[in-house]
């Protein structure tokens, strides 16, 4: 049963037009904070180890669903502020297989009410994905994704060269390209969000009921009881006692596991991503090319949002190397040749953790009271809202949901891999 | 004529050259050495943009890098038109042609000012707390008008014709900013030996000695000092001299990206020249003098135009000869203000008065007052008025008190001086608070780094180049190099600069309007508003005011922004701390650094030996990796598929020739050659006799199959392996992994000669007859299936191979690479009797499709074993250990369940499936659907005059017989589930 | 871009070279003998250290050697290359030698 709270916070404010006009009306000086700055308290019922979308959503939903309100969620620094913050908020569903197209599209329909949900506008922008095919190789991947996930009723329809640009203007699909356009595979439902506010959200919602989210709180150690169960966790805000401790720290995923004595099938590598300056719209969809190694969007505010591959080597620098950028924006200017004359503004790189496979791993670990949500490679944000509730779910009936039965840690011990690298052959 | 602002004499600018301009469609002249911002206030010009949200009217803030308003673009013609470039950094040419942006109709009048009367309901974050109802309005309402008030200027129609250029470049010292540290710190550097490049942003080096009129260097006037170390570095062997040249990013192992603008200022290009070029620098050492940067100061209405950091106009003055107004209010922090003061009154411009807000100013004001200039200490600017152009400054006592309006047409302000430490900061150079400076500066270096002068807080002429000598030295004594002598700028008319105030609001004065980041329009109250709703952070503060992230990425905002936000949540500047530095330092185009990466030289393209030829016979190409494959070969009036079946038809009944030098091939050579190999592959290899061929499987080490093709055996110690096209290099690698790493015991080396022979695959019943006369030091006679020989083929050395891909009679004829067009000529000529007929890659699909041989990578794809893929008979089970064998004996790869390679026939026997379509047992189902399958091979076959197609299904083996259904949008299609065996099952026609 | 010091060709820029992974995770003499679990963290189960990395170059467009290298995963300094027969440099090396 959830410790009753005395809670001296008062309900959260109405986020509206109106109350923007009535708020304005009083110099803004009457907005609460979105979120409290508690100190931590020596015990909590559940304590979610990393403040990003993943880890404050799952707080979110063990409060909202599962009536726990003596949660804590610990960050680091500050939260949304790894790859919440630095992914190119790309969001789809089509992908191949039964279990990760259950998984996505899940998020994707909770992404399609989470404004609603959250009382936070997150901008969630179905604005199409279209996946380029450069060569026949290409086709024969992408529309076999085409027919998967329409099987598993996903939107996901194939378009020649000619529909693609109508689509998407801008995009050269003349034959004499180096690799040319062949077609390509588009989710209309599939878009992008505001990745900061997908954390604020949550982290506001979360806090309305009850959640203590403590910033600038490192885990240093995770201590386990006599039966090897967990019992506290050690962090630079001192100790906080639990029984239940969820590891939703993406890159880190590996140095926190490794307090408890789990080691994980994880590698972390650097992921760049770039944003132009600001132009007028030009781009009105999110293109990827996994051929060329390259996707690009373009932000509300007018900056076109470009990602690619991974460095090859581990890393926790939070940076990689200037030729990683330098061919993905080769491609770029391939396939848009009318933006070689705009400018990168900024560039920068979080650490993604990397299964074998390149499906998460969300689930129980063998350390009872400690649960894992980590993998998610270059392809977590998109699934932000469905992974924070379906562990939620995991973490509160100890025991996972349905959709997320598949995303074990046994997997890999007896080989029921979950492999989109090997069978997509596209960039997630 | 080259403006009426303009000095009689003075500055760098070139009056006898005038140069015209337009902006906005109206003609202005400048002079050559003008900058368009320069000319632009030369012609009295200050109105140049609106702000990004709420369209306010701006002007020139700057005069360097650092502008954040007087964005515009500049266009050559409909290809050539650049957006969002700074003024203050754009060159003027003769028939430049810029214009303002992000307004409509005009700049003057524009319609979406509105926004600054909806400016209350505009505040930081607002769009987080509306448009969320209803759900769909977001993406059809609001987001699109959002998008379209946002934005600067335009991208290009057109593709861009310009050329981009890349080079690497290796050096001892690469000193960053020739101003007057980096000058001293390259002198130094050279003369003890070191090899050098300098570069720096600007057209002209020399940095702040450009505007310098007072003082002298070595007994010589600054700017005398300068032509003559500048004459002296350009001569200097070992240095390499890059102006227009921004050192944009600094990374791991001092490997520092620089960003070259090669022909941008020109009226007309030079032909032949790159437009940009970038600079890949491998420095052993960094010396890092990048200067400072004026910081403004915070006020309500400190954004009209007229309203200018004061060493930005000092700098329009004695570099340009440009009176930036005729009464001007100084409003500052600084002492450098008052240079600025004394510069402009000397030439002219009367100061109505300086309002310092400090209690004490420093020395510089008695020199300022000598000089007869009124100065009030304790003083700050409160409001200001006009509707154009600043016409009136309110001062204020700090603190608060009574405002008084002082008239004036310019107001100068300076806050203080942000030192550049962003490539310290991108190497993760730590940085400290200094309040002396009121600045963060380097803390401990970095290793191979050397911040000098301003960029580390340290400030004044003599200092600086005291500073970037010492500097210098260091860094080249760091690379072995050392005995210059030692530095002896004697310096004389250096005036020394205090003060710096706290950045933030000024004391006193209201936070509404007073912008912060003037382009993306935060103001002091934004910045208040997010630290009361939680926003605690710096980063917090930034992403939820959008402070820092305009295109200037706050180089005037950042500090002015921490101050105000410590100062709300009542925390020291130096514990909240700085947002991070990121590359680049200013935007650099995707054309520079994507280089000459484009067309054909995005990535390489392959061509087989014999691609000259397939190309004379007409043949369409595919890309198929890096290669480029013949698909095809249609004869006049053919489509594809009638050539497909044509050359199908051929190889059935006759021959077929076909290019296969894309195959991967690797010869394992050694003692332990047979060893290796067996323990490498799944199949077994060890037993083969020379002069055999067999077909294997490679397996990763997690059991599913990576890669297939022949190993032939040349001799006890040496073997020829091909495999796919794709997997060439990827099974090389993993080859030499397993050799190197986990069996260095073995003799055994491997060498990629893929390239080295040209493949040339005869196919079909009459394959040996066409062969036959071309073949010496073979026997056909005896040579059967899966054998190899060495011998002549049509004179040329060869590796003769009997073996298919077709189920016919086939033979694999590999001779050197320079042999293959004649011995391709040949062997067509001989073909000629027995309808020889070239062929291509769909043929060949749909020939193997016809025998059920997979293609790894389409009917495999990662997640499927030898045995799912019918494969199991090539596994050497009686071997101990393979690759991946322990993988398959792990519990989901022997479960049932497992999807296994079988054939498809549609019912109606006309219809070809499509390939990636879904297998299905209940075509009714809805969705999810129970997928039981894919096709992943479906060919029409002229030969069998059916479509066929091969599939991976769900316990498929055993489902032979059934009837599934494929489901397509328009309808399931039944199919009858086959042996993946189409045609001659027995595989007879192999041994003819 | 990594400069990496090639034991064989000496420093050379990280696009000559490939990347193998974590280094001295020897393949076991007899899979056969090793539990699915055990076999498993053979393939999976890596260290991934946010610090002092053991992990294996192969200076592919160089002499096509594979080697071992230290690298601060943190700073991406490279801490010491070796040869594979080599044995690992002692922790003296590096960061976590002045803690």
């Amino acid at each position: 049963m959830p410790e009753p709270r005395d809670r001296t916070r008062p309900a959260m404010q109405r986020f509206s037009f109106l109350s923007l006009i009535g708020h304005a009306l009083r110099g803004h000086a009457g907005w609460q904070q979105q979120w409290r700055t508690p100190e931590p308290r020596p015990a909590y019922d559940a304590v979610i180890i990393g403040g990003g979308g993943h880890g404050l959503g799952t707080a979110y939903h063990l409060a909202h669903d599962h009536g726990m309100r003596n949660i804590a969620v610990l960050e680091r620094g500050w939260i949304g502020g790894g790859n919440t913050g630095r992914n190119t908020t790309i969001i789809r569903s089509n992908y191949l297989f039964d279990e990760s197209a259950a998984l996505y599209d899940h998020a994707l329909q909770m992404w399609e009410r989470l404004s609603r949900t959250l009382d936070y506008n997150v901008m969630f922008s179905p604005r199409g994905v279209m996946m380029l095919a450069h060569t026949h190789h290409d086709v024969q991947v992408l529309r076999r994704h085409v027919h998967a996930n329409r099987a598993n009723g996903i939107d996901n329809e194939w378009l020649t060269p000619e529909a693609a640009q109508a689509f998407c203007p801008p995009l050269n699909i003349a034959p004499t390209l180096r690799y040319p356009v062949l077609g390509a595979a588009l989710q209309r439902r599939g878009g992008v969000a505001r990745h900061d506010a997908v954390a604020w959200g949550y982290a506001r919602a979360a806090d309305a009921l009850g959640v203590d989210i403590l910033q600038n709180c490192e885990v240093t150690a995770i201590r386990r009881d006599a039966d090897g169960a967990v019992s506290a966790v050690e962090t630079t805000r001192g100790t906080i006692r639990t029984g239940r401790v969820g590891i939703v720290a993406a890159g880190h995923s590996s140095v926190v596991a490794a307090m408890a004595g789990l080691r994980l099938p994880l590698e972390s590598f650097p992921l760049q991503a770039l944003v132009s300056e600001p132009v007028k719209p030009v781009l009105p969809c999110v293109v990827m090319s996994n051929t060329v190694h390259a996707y690009i969007s373009q932000s509300d505010k007018g900056e076109l949002v470009i990602g690619a591959g991974t460095d090859a080597y581990v890393s926790y620098s939070q940076r990689g190397g200037l030729h990683v950028t330098t061919e993905t924006l080769a491609a770029i200017c391939e396939l848009f040749p009318t933006f070689r004359r705009l400018r990168m503004l900024r560039n920068w790189g979080g650490i993604v953790d990397t299964t074998p496979d390149r499906s998460p791993i969300i689930a129980r670990t063998p350390v009872p009271g400690l649960y894992i949500n980590c993998g998610w490679g270059t392809g977590g944000f998109k699934a932000t809202p469905g992974s924070a509730h379906v562990f939620a779910w995991t973490m509160a009936k100890d025991a996972p949901h349905p959709i997320n039965a598949a995303f074990t840690l046994e997997r890999f011990r007896d080989g029921a891999l979950i492999d989109e690298a090997a069978a997509a052959a596209v960039a997630h | 004529m080259i403006g009426a602002f303009r000095t009689p004499s003075g500055g760098r600018i070139d009056r006898a050259r005038p140069l015209r301009f337009s902006f906005d469609g109206r003609v202005h002249h400048g002079a050559a050495g003008d900058t368009l911002a320069s000319a632009l206030l030369a012609n009295g010009v200050h109105l140049v943009g609106r702000s990004f949200k709420y369209h306010r009217r701006r002007g020139i803030l700057g005069a360097a890098a650092e502008e954040p308003n007087a964005l515009v673009t500049v266009t050559r013609d409909a290809a050539r038109s650049t957006p969002n470039l700074r003024a203050t950094q754009v060159e003027l040419f003769q028939g430049l042609r810029a214009d303002s942006q992000n307004r409509w109709p005009s700049l003057d009048h524009d319609a979406s000012a509105v926004a600054n009367l909806l400016a209350p309901l505009l505040p930081a974050g607002f769009y987080y707390k509306t448009f969320k109802f209803p759900a769909w309005a977001w993406r059809r309402l609001y987001e699109p008008a959002i998008r379209a008030a946002a934005g600067l200027g335009r991208a290009p129609a057109h593709p861009d014709p310009d050329r981009y250029a890349q080079r690497y470049a290796h050096c001892d010292v690469l000193v960053v900013g020739a101003g007057p540290a980096g000058l001293a710190a390259a002198t130094l550097a050279a003369e003890s030996g070191a090899r050098v490049i300098l570069c720096d942003e600007q057209a002209e080096m020399g940095g702040s000695l450009l505007a310098e009129s007072a003082a002298t260097i070595d007994g010589r006037p600054a700017q005398g000092w300068l032509a003559a170390t500048l004459a002296a570095l350009a001569r200097h062997p070992r240095v390499t001299l890059l102006a227009r040249t921004t050192a944009f990013g600094c990374f791991a192992g001092n490997m520092v990206a620089l960003d070259e603008r090669v022909t941008d200022h020109l009226a007309a290009p030079t032909p032949g020249l790159p437009r940009q070029r970038l600079w890949l620098v491998r420095a052993r050492q960094v010396v890092v003098a990048a200067g400072a940067l004026e910081r403004p100061l915070v006020f309500p209405h400190n954004d009209r135009p007229g309203i200018m950091l004061a060493d930005a106009a000092r700098t329009y003055l004695m570099r340009y000869g440009v009176r930036v107004g005729r009464r001007a209010v100084v409003a500052t922090a600084h002492d450098s203000a008052y240079d600025a003061a004394l510069a402009l009154h000397a030439a002219g411009v009367a100061i109505a008065a300086i309002a310092d807000q400090r209690p004490t100013p420093g020395a510089a004001a008695e020199r300022v007052r000598a000089a007869g200039i009124a100065v009030r200490s304790g003083c700050v600017v409160a409001t200001t008025g006009g509707r154009q152009r600043v016409a009136w400054a309110g001062l204020m006592p700090a603190g608060g008190g009574a405002t008084e309006p002082v008239p004036c047409d310019t107001l100068l302000i300076c806050g203080g001086w942000t030192p550049s430490v962003h490539l310290v900061s991108q190497a993760r150079g730590a940085l400290r608070f200094a309040p002396e400076t009121q600045a963060f500066v380097p803390d401990r270096p970095v290793p191979g780094q050397h911040p000098a002068g301003a960029c580390r807080g340290v400030f004044g002429l003599a200092a600086a180049l005291a500073d970037g000598a010492a500097a210098g030295e260091a860094a080249s004594r760091a690379t072995g190099h050392g005995g210059a002598r030692p530095w002896r700028g004697a310096v004389s008319g250096d005036t020394a600069w205090t003060g710096g105030g706290a950045p933030g609001l000024a004391p006193g004065v209201g936070a509404g309007r007073a912008f912060v980041d003037f382009q993306n329009d935060v103001t002091a109250k934004d910045v208040q508003l997010a630290t009361r709703e939680g926003f605690r952070a710096i980063e917090h503060v930034k992403r939820y005011t959008t402070a820092g992230m305009a295109t200037d990425q706050g180089k005037t905002a950042n500090l002015n922004t921490l101050g105000i936000a410590a100062a709300a949540l009542a925390r020291p500047m130096a514990e909240v701390g700085l947002t991070t530095f990121r590359m680049p330092y200013t935007p650099v185009p995707f054309g520079s650094l994507a280089g000459a990466a484009r067309g054909d030289l995005l990535d390489p393209v392959r061509r087989t030996p014999l691609h000259d030829r397939a190309a004379a016979l007409g043949a369409v190409f595919e890309d198929v990796g890096q290669w480029r494959r013949a698909r095809f070969f249609p004869r006049s009036g053919e489509d594809m598929a009638a050539a497909v079946a044509r050359e199908c038809r051929a190889v059935r009944t006759g021959a077929g020739l076909f290019d296969a030098s894309t195959l991967g091939k690797i010869e394992v050579a050694g003692p332990d050659a047979a060893r290796f190999l067996d323990r490498f592959y799944a199949s077994a290899v060890a037993a083969l006799p020379t002069g055999r061929c067999r077909y294997a499987v490679l397996c990763r080490e997690d059991g599913f199959i990576m890669d297939d093709g022949i190993i032939a055996r040349l001799a006890a110690d040496r073997f020829h392996v091909t495999t796919t096209t794709g997997g060439a290099a990827r099974v090389l690698a993993m080859m030499e992994d397993y050799l190197q790493t986990e069996w260095p015991e073995l003799e055994a080396w491997v060498t990629s000669v893929t390239e080295q022979w040209a493949v040339l695959a005869v196919q079909g019943p009459r394959a040996r007859a066409v062969l036959a006369p071309l073949v010496d030091g073979v026997d056909l006679g005896t040579f059967v299936h899966m054998r190899m020989a060495e011998g002549r083929v049509a004179g040329a050395p060869a590796r003769l191979m009997r073996v298919s891909f077709t189920g016919e009679t086939g033979f694999e004829v590999n001779v050197p690479a320079d042999f293959g067009p004649a011995v391709w000529d040949a062997t067509l000529a001989a073909g000629q009797a027995h309808g020889l007929t070239p062929y291509g890659t769909e043929a060949m699909h749909v020939l193997r499709a016809e025998k059920g041989y997979i293609v790894v990578g389409q009917d495999t794809d990662g997640t499927v074993t030898p045995d799912d893929a019918g494969l199991g008979w090539t596994v050497g089970r009686a071997k101990a250990d393979f690759v991946g064998r322990r993988s398959l004996a792990r519990a989901a790869m022997a479960a049932p369940g497992r999807r296994q390679l079988v054939g498809l026939l549609t019912e109606d026997g006309m219809r070809t499936l499509e390939e990636g379509a879904q297998l299905v047992a209940d075509p009714h189902e809805g969705p999810p659907m129970r997928v039981l399958g894919h096709v992943s091979s479906a060919y029409h076959s002229a030969t069998l005059g059916h479509p066929i197609a091969l599939a991976l299904l769900t316990d498929g083996r055993a489902r032979t017989g059934e009837r599934l259904f494929v489901a397509m949008p328009e309808g399931a299609v039944p199919v009858r589930v086959t042996s993946p065996v189409f045609y001659d099952p027995e595989g007879a026609r192999l041994h003819g | 871009m990594l400069l990496i010091d090639c034991p064989y060709c000496g420093p050379r820029p990280e696009i000559e070279f490939t990347y193998g992974g974590e280094a001295h995770r020897a393949r076991p003499a007899d899979p056969a003998a090793l539990s699915d679990e055990e076999w498993a963290g053979y393939l999976y189960l890596r260290r991934n250290p946010k610090g002092r990395h053991a992990e294996r170059w192969r200076h592919a467009h160089g002499c096509g050697r594979f080697f071992n290298a230290l690298r601060d995963t943190v700073s991406d300094a490279f801490l010491a290359t070796y040869r594979v027969n080599e044995t690992p440099p002692p922790p003296t090396i590096g960061p976590e030698a002045a803690a």
